[in-house]
């Protein structure tokens, strides 16, 4: 194969890709062609979790779900529903788990409270090892003279060893 | 030496959080729907489709929703125990249809007419079931898939079940195998009929 015909080729499929993302983004556009409602559609669905492929929102999911569930946000915009009305429609269905920023209550405390209970744990161990080391640096007293000879005496004696 | 019996308790409760979360399921989202009525709905009945059907037609009965598709591959691994349940069990099992259709993926949707569509998924629905068997006292057919928003679907199959006063007792997501039959849905029913 010569270079040339690579070229043609990788020219040809960046324009065929090209093309076809046009082709999608045009019929997500024409369905919502406001750009008002189209902004709070994308604020939306980046703060609910597609329950299809459960790491992405549904603003990068292309789950099935995931556009029946900006089409179904999209009507709700048309019908003048405000932004809680249509969070609380999803987890009316869904459950606290569409929710990225879930609500602080009783089940949902060890998520919200665990790294911080974690971090003061780990001051807690830090604080008493430090206290502990310091007072055991003021106990190490200076040889009493007694003490130095004995040791003069031990070091000697290896010495001549 | 006491402190590390600190820092080994520390680590052993930490193995033991983790060992729990990954034992979960993460499929396995909690639905909010269990305890409150069952989601009404109005659609045609795929073996006559000139008439509808809904929870309210279900008055004072237990039932259970099943939500399937021919084109659900887990949908086909649970149909013989739905099968075998139906000849067993005295319990009336609804088929909801889930995305015939535009579920499949291998159609492009925007060339396809309403009304080709609606045929197509009757036709597919009713050949699945001659084909695999008929557990359904009667299958509704979700085209679009917005009653299955109203139910929660995320993931076919799905099993629904609903006590007399069309209430969801419990949701089921994924095929249903003899151990979830025999342990949860089994002595629910039983319970819910007594």
């Amino acid at each position: 194969m010569n270079v040339r015909a690579l070229i043609a080729i990788v020219i040809f499929a960046s324009f065929f890709g090209s093309t076809a993302a046009v082709a999608s983004s045009t019929t997500e556009a024409a369905l919502a062609a406001d750009p008002v409602a189209e902004k709070r559609l994308q604020a939306l669905s980046e703060e609910l979790r597609c329950l299809v492929c459960q790491n992405q929102n549904i603003a990068d999911s292309n789950a099935e779900l995931a556009q029946d569930l900006r089409r179904e946000i999209r009507t709700m915009i048309r019908d003048g529903k405000s932004d809680k009305e249509i969070i609380d429609f999803m987890v009316v269905r869904y459950g606290d788990f569409v929710l990225y920023r879930p609500p602080v209550k009783g089940i949902t405390l060890l998520l919200w409270g665990g790294p911080l209970a974690l971090m003061l744990l780990g001051l807690l161990i830090l604080v008493r090892y430090l206290r502990r080391r310091v007072s055991r640096m003021a106990e190490d007293k200076p040889l009493s003279a007694d003490e130095a000879g004995r040791a003069d005496a031990l070091l000697k004696e290896l010495d001549t060893r | 030496m006491n402190r590390y019996y600190w820092i080994l308790g520390g680590f052993a409760a930490l193995v033991a959080l983790l060992a729990i979360g990954l034992g979960l399921n993460p499929r396995d989202v909690p639905s909010p729907l269990v305890g409150k009525p069952a989601p009404a709905f109005n659609l045609n009945v795929l073996a006559t489709p000139d008439k509808s059907f809904g929870p309210k037609d279900m008055p004072g009965k237990v039932w259970l929703l099943n939500v399937w598709a021919s084109w659900c591959v887990s949908c086909r691994a649970e149909h013989p125990i739905l099968v075998e349940f139906s000849k067993k069990v005295d319990v009336p099992v609804i088929g909801l249809n889930y995305k015939e259709v535009r579920g499949d993926g291998g159609f492009d949707m925007g060339k396809m007419s309403a009304e080709d569509e609606k045929k197509l998924a009757f036709q597919r629905a009713n050949a699945w079931l001659a084909q695999h068997g008929d557990p359904y006292k009667l299958t509704v057919m979700d085209l679009d898939g917005r009653v299955g928003i109203d139910y929660g679907v995320y993931g076919v199959p799905e099993t629904y079940v609903i006590d007399k006063a069309g209430v969801i007792r419990m949701k089921h997501t994924g095929p249903i195998t003899p151990d979830v039959l025999g342990k949860k849905i089994m002595p629910l029913l039983a319970e819910l009929n007594k």
